[in-house]
């Protein structure tokens, strides 16, 4: 599970077959005489290289901006109510006046689309004026042009550290090989250099490049997103067809390195580039808080629905109760002079009421949840808790709008290399033809493993590693310069743990291939071979180690970790790897000296067939050898059937899976490797099927993989090799702790049982007193049988009686995995699985890991959080509503499909239980608040409709009504709801309990909101009723009884905020002092601004009036306290029975 | 992260690839600052809600609230008040003959009603006008104003805004005052009489200084022009249907006339209550001897013109003393006096829970 590549192959391999439409696309050089007009295909031009990532231009930013925003429900809802308040038989507001908020809140958002465009254009400019030299056939030379200029058909001349403009095909290399090297850190996040190789014919040039006598033609498919293909195939001038593959591929985006100079031609530009087409957007999820939310929204509609429908009722019956001919004065006719009928009356009250309690609908709702959850990422971000030093990485979060689902997460799914343990691999032990050997300098070295690390890395001057370079790197003419560039360069983007880790041995760097993951195969030849013939003891290979360190001069870079410790081990056997080409690799051997064996073919891994193969061409025998390399369970039956050696190679087949056994039993990674003499005949004749494969554009996967399937058999068992992978530093006791806090967690894994058993032993996911269910189905042959057992097992333990075990453990290996993924089987499954303390999946591909979690996440109706590091997790991390990468040294794939990138897997805790508690509780407060605060000063106005014959007079001025949510009451809620702590830091860390309430929606219940509204309902009464009861039969007029009542209504909301609030920090504070102050500022301002402005509301010196009145200050010191009286009391009985909960007394124990 | 990768992100020997990249520098590492606000570790108040900090609480606001409870209901029961219903619904009542008024009736009815005050109102009197049942906030009602015709713009006062429909313009002239408030303004006039050894003694009723000094001063004005003559100002303008006489005949008082009369601005601030009353006059002390009203008989002239039978209205005189918390209302002074007196028991409550239970769980946690 651990190379990159083979993880890459899978998803090819995964990828559906292209519809044999057989459009492609066919490129020519753009200096063919003449008139490119003629030449150029028609239909749709191909795209140029300029880049525009902008969705807005001048002119289209209003219209499009504008008509995105109202894609938002709300939006068009608020616009609709804005709109109504033209229509002057149901106006309750001045128009203009009305369209504010609505104005403001689409407004704030066009504004950031706006910054975010123009940051976007600002960098697409910078980037369109990159320069590079273009072949120009007036001057017949390369000038430089801007990126933007190049196009299809051009020839493109890149030097050393250059960013390659465009999708180019490599033609020609300073490269004596015709190689060059990328860095494509800036597509994959992987920082070692990969090979590139120019196009066969081309490289057999041998005079320079001239693009002018360039005639051939491209035929390649159209442009696609797959980074890991591409399908094309060049005709030369004489007819001949060439196959061309993503070797000889430079992609957009990546750097030259090591390199001096390429040429090739533009074969996709602009936003057909594999780079640009594989920028999607970011996700949008959402969270279940807001899902739950979303419903609590839906409830505000009806409760808006039925006030609306109660009012306009109770308006039909109040004019209906005057007759035609009694009207009273109070009641004015329509314009016309006609009295309105009741029914009329009626309905066009209804949409007034709507427009006065449109309140009731929180507009800022959104924009405030957008706000908080900002905030909140910053947070996190900002954590020095969530950093790494070794890495100097800290926490990324690249989803925005889902921090509060991490603290409800009820299933933790983890990879388990890289994830739980380091991914850094070191060699320990293997088996050749039955003899077991261990290899134990680097368990020594493991106990020392940090010291060197740092000091290595400081003390190695730049001058050393290039005259090392030098002397090794013959393939290599680089110029001084460049080569001091590219040293450089790589030294520092090699800086990272992995290449310390690999300096501790060597100073020098040979690049690997991409198809690096032949050096292992190439190693463990040249390895058992030396050992066979001449006959190494154990102790032999210990004083060999021990002059090791002072002549390791070598440097190896290799796309995953175990690869490197294979050929580190082979080195310290005096078996150095010392060159490797695309199709040649130099290996030093003791008695033999350097041996320069042929690669013929690379047979590349992929998830079916779990193993990869290589064939080489042995420099002394002349033999065709086909080593393979893979789990032990497919190398074994690939074996040769009927054995020629009869008992011997029995023997030797039996220990050797005794040994892998054990091996599996001590934690280690296991591979086998097995080896195929071809005779002549035998390869020519596959080579000629495998070639026909490789030219073959559209199912090339498929016929390769069935050519390989074809050369992959009769193999003769070499022996084993076990790679011991490090448990990640904290991993256990993370997992104890999690486990407290009521999380599931399920490890799936790609490695075999018994590794997989023996790790998660090590990381306390498996106890010694648990039981252990393992269920293997025996046969794969007959899908009958195992199922039955299965059933068997399912039934077994599905019985009631089994609850007595309290600890249980599932293992479950990939086969039975997909037979209890199965629908029938299915729910069965899951309900053994819930039983169990952990389950571990062993053996299970990506798609059997999605699948797992998409069960549990659908059947279950749980919150998942899939971890993981490697591509091969990226479908798990992408189905669970959580997703995690961990930006370890398999690459960015994990990184870039996941919400939430850590580190390491033990920063999980502090992410889950501190913050992900903390954004959930904040956001649960946050909105349950919100909608108190609506109801609460929607139903004033309610209450107020009764003694207004439901006319829909708002007594509240409506400059306060518009703005309230907007400016006076918004602050607090925001600063509680990004800064409040119900639990500090360090208690819910210690006491990992408190995780609970978030599982279980404690904060955030559906019946918390018909409390939260029962609280409103009964807090609008007293907040409306005693200025009712106070001014009662009095001379206030409208406004006089309006102002004291918002002004109450305002203190209410405050001090009902102060009491939910957990912490008071100085932010706290002054928000609420800002709020009120404003509240007052703006109220007197307003009141001494305009006599006779804002109709038909005019609230003339209302506020300075009632300053002066003291019964003013006496309703609004009551008021408050008899509306919070019940909410605080109860909070208190709360309080003391907290006293004598259990977690209260861990709580108070852990703050002594 | 393709896209947007820049060649300036890369010369710094930044990757976009996000690993992170520490470089030969070190100086600069992507280690998040170790600051309080940072680090969310802010100094914070945690209220912790104890018996010690609660109960303490609870005692303070019930006796900071009950004193002033009762010194609010001491003081409004110290407010003289007295009130009479002269809508004349009952047979008896001698306004019983002009309940059937209507607007336009003339001559007006007048009715006399006597009343006797038992205790002599010692302070400044203030006399209302009282109206139940009327919905002077009702929606459509409150909007039916000019607010720049009565603040004396000429443009509005000839064109007045489309608000004041129906009652904006009256054969084919515009209204001034428009609107339907200014249309329906209490018109009934309330003499006052004391009873003196069968003589009618009128008592001076002040009808200046009613109105808030803003609204007579700012809000209402009277069109520019020549103060002294409100009939050329108000020449091409007609009176409100219901009105008996125009605008500028409301007073003699060229002070208290036109759009700042001070009856007219007091009913044009709309009440917020269907019941309500609205200053009328004011009855001012004379001296330090005498109290504003004896105790004795009074006698109260209506000139009723206002209708309100029709819609179950009622209409009320009432003179009223008045404090620094205005006129006779003992429910706040009743509330604070309950609330206190909840939080009072609340606390003792409490107290007791405490002496209770409270030392039953403090001694249960200090064996842990």
């Amino acid at each position: 599970s651990s190379s990159l590549l083979r993880k890459a192959r899978f998803y090819t391999s995964c990828l559906p077959l292209k519809k044999k439409d057989s459009k492609t696309r066919t490129v020519r050089s753009n200096l063919l005489l003449p008139g490119p007009e003629t030449e150029k295909p028609k239909g749709s031009p191909l795209a140029s290289n300029r880049l525009k990532t902008t969705k807005y231009t001048a002119l289209s930013f209003l219209p499009k901006n504008l008509f995105e925003q109202f894609h938002r429900l709300a939006n068009v809802y608020f616009v609709f109510i804005a709109l109504l308040n033209f229509v002057p038989a149901v106006n309750a507001f001045q128009p203009e006046l009305a369209l504010a908020p609505v104005l403001f809140i689409l407004a704030v958002t066009a504004i950031k689309d706006l910054w975010e465009d123009y940051s976007r254009y600002r960098s697409d400019k910078e980037i369109n004026h990159m320069e590079c030299l273009v072949y120009c056939r007036n001057e017949k030379k390369y000038i430089s042009r801007y990126w933007k200029e190049v196009e299809v058909g051009d020839f493109v001349q890149l030097r050393c550290n250059e960013i390659i403009p465009a999708d180019i095909l490599l033609l020609s290399s300073s490269d004596p090989d015709g190689l060059c090297h990328i860095e494509t850190a800036n597509l994959d996040g992987e920082t070692n250099l990969k090979q590139r190789q120019v196009v066969r014919r081309f490289l057999e040039l041998d005079s320079e490049f001239d693009p002018l006598k360039f005639s051939s033609v491209i035929e390649c498919e159209k442009p696609n997103n797959d980074l890991t293909r591409f399908r094309a195939y060049i005709i030369h001038t004489n007819g001949n067809r060439d196959g061309l593959y993503k070797e000889n591929l430079l992609l957009r985006g990546c750097t030259i390195r090591n390199t001096e100079e390429v040429t090739g031609i533009v074969i996709y530009a602009g936003h057909e580039t594999k780079a640009l087409l594989n920028n999607s957007g970011p996700r949008y999820k959402r969270s279940k808080l807001e899902r739950q939310m979303n419903i609590d929204v839906l409830w505000c509609v009806l409760i808006l629905i039925v006030m609306c429908l109660f009012s306009a009722i109770g308006h039909g019956l109040w004019v209906w109760q005057f007759s035609e001919k009694k009207k009273p004065v109070f009641d004015v006719p329509g314009p016309d002079g006609n009295y309105l009928s009741p029914v009329l009356a009626s309905v066009y009250l209804f949409l007034t009421m709507i427009i006065v309690f449109q309140v009731l609908i929180p507009i800022s709702l959104y924009v405030s949840i957008e706000i908080v959850k900002i905030c909140q990422v910053y947070f996190i971000h900002q954590d020095k808790d969530l950093y790494d030093e070794e890495t100097d990485s800290q926490l990324q979060c690249r989803a925005l709008n889902i921090t509060e689902d991490l603290g409800q997460i009820q299933y933790i799914f983890s990879d388990k290399t890289g994830t739980l343990t380091e991914n850094k691999m070191v060699f320990r032990r293997c088996t050749v033809s039955g003899i077991e050997y261990s290899h134990d300098a680097n368990a020594k070295r493991l106990a020392m493993y940090q010291e060197p690390d740092s000091e290595e890395e400081e003390t190695a001057p730049k001058g050393v590693t290039l005259s090392q370079r030098d002397s090794i790197c013959s393939h290599q003419s680089v110029k001084a310069v460049h080569r001091s560039q590219s040293t450089k360069s790589h030294r520092r983007t090699g800086s990272r743990a992995e290449a310390k880790r690999a300096s501790i041995l060597s100073k020098h760097t040979a690049f690997s291939s991409p198809m690096s993951t032949l050096l292992k195969l190439e190693e463990k030849l040249t390895y058992s071979v030396q050992m066979n013939n001449n006959g190494y003891s154990a102790q032999q290979e210990k004083r060999a180690i021990e002059s090791g360190p002072e002549e390791g001069e070598l440097r190896y870079e290799a796309e995953s970790p175990d690869e490197a410790a294979l050929v580190y081990a082979a080195r310290a056997y005096n078996c150095t790897l010392v060159g490797r080409l695309s199709d040649q690799v130099s290996i030093e051997l003791p008695h033999l000296g350097t041996l320069t064996f042929e690669v013929l073919h690379t047979l590349g891994f992929d998830s079916i067939r779990k193993r990869m193969s290589v064939v080489v061409r042995h420099p002394i025998t002349d033999e065709i050898n086909v080593y393979t390399k893979g789990a032990d369970s497919v190398i074994m039956d690939l074996l040769l059937p009927y054995d020629p050696r009869g008992k011997h190679q029995k023997k030797i087949e039996s220990k050797t899976q005794n040994y892998l056994n054990l091996y599996a039993v001590d934690g280690l990674r296991t591979l086998c490797i097995a080896k195929r003499v071809l005779s002549k005949d035998e390869y020519a004749c596959w080579l000629k099927s495998h070639l026909e494969a490789e030219s073959c554009i559209e199912n090339r996967e498929e016929l390769l993989f069935q050519s390989a399937l074809h050369i992959e058999k009769n193999l003769h068992l070499l022996g084993a090799t076990g790679v011991e992978d490090r448990l990640q530093e904290g991993v256990p006791e993370t997992i104890a702790n999690l486990r407290k806090a009521g999380l599931q967690i399920w490890v799936l894994t790609g490695d075999k049982q018994e590794t997989a058993i023996n790790i998660a032993y090590a990381c306390k996911l498996l106890d010694h007193d648990e039981e252990i269910i393992t269920l293997n189905a025996e046969s794969p042959v007959s899908r009958s049988l195992p199922d039955g057992s299965v059933q068997i097992g399912f039934a077994s333990f599905c019985t009631p009686s089994s609850s007595a075990h309290s600890k249980l453990g599932l293992v479950i290996d990939g086969r039975t995995l997909a037979y209890a993924l199965d629908k029938t089987l299915e729910n069965r499954f899951l309900l053994l699985a819930k039983r169990c303390r952990s389950v571990l999946c062993c053996r299970s591909t990506p798609l059997q890991k999605s699948m797992v979690v998409k069960l549990v996440r659908d059947k279950l109706k749980a919150m998942t959080l899939a971890i993981g590091d490697g591509a091969n997790d990226v479908s798990m991390i992408q189905v669970a509503d959580v997703g995690v990468g961990i930006s370890g040294p398999e690459g960015m794939q994990a990184v870039m499909a996941s919400d939430f990138a850590v580190p390491r897997f033990r920063h999980l805790e502090k992410l889950l239980l501190v913050h992900g508690h903390w954004c959930y509780s904040r956001l649960a407060n946050m909105v349950l608040y919100f909608f108190y605060k609506n109801a609460m000063f929607v139903a004033l106005l309610f209450w107020y409709q009764f003694y207004c014959g439901f006319s829909g007079t708002s007594m509240i001025d409506q400059w306060y009504l518009i703005f309230f949510n907007l400016l006076f009451s918004s602050l607090p809620q925001l600063i509680t709801g990004v800064l409040d702590k119900d639990v500090p830091a360090e208690v819910l860390i210690s006491v990992p309990q408190l995780y609970k309430s978030g599982q279980n929606m404690e904060d955030y219940q559906p019946h918390m909101f018909w409390m939260n509204m029962i609280d409103a309902l009964y807090q609008s009464l007293v907040c409306f009723f005693i200025p009712y009861f106070t001014f009662y039969d009095s001379d206030m007029d409208i406004f006089s009884l309006g102002t004291p009542i918002t002004t109450i209504a305002l203190f209410t909301i405050i001090l009902h905020l102060a009491v939910e609030t957990k912490t008071w920090t100085f932010f706290h504070w002054s928000s609420c002092i800002f709020s009120i102050l404003l509240f007052f500022f703006v109220a007197l301002v307003y009141n001494a601004s305009c006599p006779i402005c804002y109709p038909p509301s005019n609230p003339y010196w209302t506020m300075e009036k009632l300053m002066g009145d003291p019964m003013f200050y006496l309703t609004c010191i009551i008021s408050p306290f008899i509306a919070l009286l019940p909410r605080y009391s109860i909070s208190l009985s709360m309080c003391t029975l907290v006293i004598a909960h259990p977690l209260y007394i861990l709580f108070v124990l852990e703050l002594r | 992260m393709a896209v947007n990768y820049s060649a300036k992100e890369d010369a710094d020997g930044h990757p976009s690839g996000g690993l992170g990249a520490a470089g030969g520098g070190a100086a600069k590492t992507r280690k998040p600052d170790n600051t309080a606000f940072k680090q969310q570790r802010l100094p914070a108040w945690q209220p912790i809600l104890t018996a010690g900090t609660v109960l303490p609480a609870f005692f303070v606001i019930g006796l900071v609230f009950i004193p002033i409870g009762i010194g609010i209901f001491v003081t409004s029961n110290n407010i003289r008040e007295y009130e009479i219903d002269y809508t004349g619904i009952e047979p008896t009542s001698p306004c019983n003959k002009c309940l059937n008024v209507s607007w336009n009736s003339t001559p007006s009815c007048t009715c006399t009603i006597n009343f006797t005050l038992d205790h002599p109102f010692e302070s400044n009197v203030f006399m209302y006008y009282g109206l139940s049942n009327f919905y002077q906030n009702h929606r459509r009602y409150v909007k039916s104003r000019d607010d720049s015709q009565l603040n004396g713009d000429n443009g509005s006062l000839l064109n007045p805004s489309k608000e004041c429909e129906p009652y904006r313009t009256s054969e084919n002239k515009p209204i001034a005052p428009c609107g339907a408030i200014a249309n329906s303004m209490f018109n009934d006039t309330l003499v006052l009489y004391r009873i003196d050894n069968e003589t009618r003694i009128p008592i001076h009723l002040n009808k200046k200084g009613i109105a808030w000094w803003t609204d007579k001063n700012v809000k209402f004005r009277n069109p520019s022009g020549d103060a002294n003559n409100l009939t050329a100002l108000f020449q091409k303008t007609t009176k409100p249907v219901n009105w008996p006489k125009p605008v500028y005949m409301l007073d003699s008082d060229p002070d208290n006339n036109g759009f700042i009369n001070e009856d007219f601005i007091v009913w044009m601030r709309t009440a917020a209550l269907p019941t309500f009353r609205k200053l009328y006059r004011l009855i001012e002390r004379k001296n330090n001897l005498q109290p504003t009203l004896e105790a004795g008989q009074y006698s109260l002239d209506i000139t009723y013109n206002y209708p309100v039978h029709s819609f179950d209205g009622r209409k009320r005189m009432i003179l009223s003393t008045i404090s620094w918390m205005g006129g006779k209302n003992p429910f706040l002074g009743i509330a604070y006096i309950t609330v206190g007196s909840i939080c009072f028991f609340l606390g003792v409550v409490l107290l007791i829970i405490h002496h209770k239970y409270g030392n039953r769980n403090t001694s249960a946690d200090i064996p842990n």
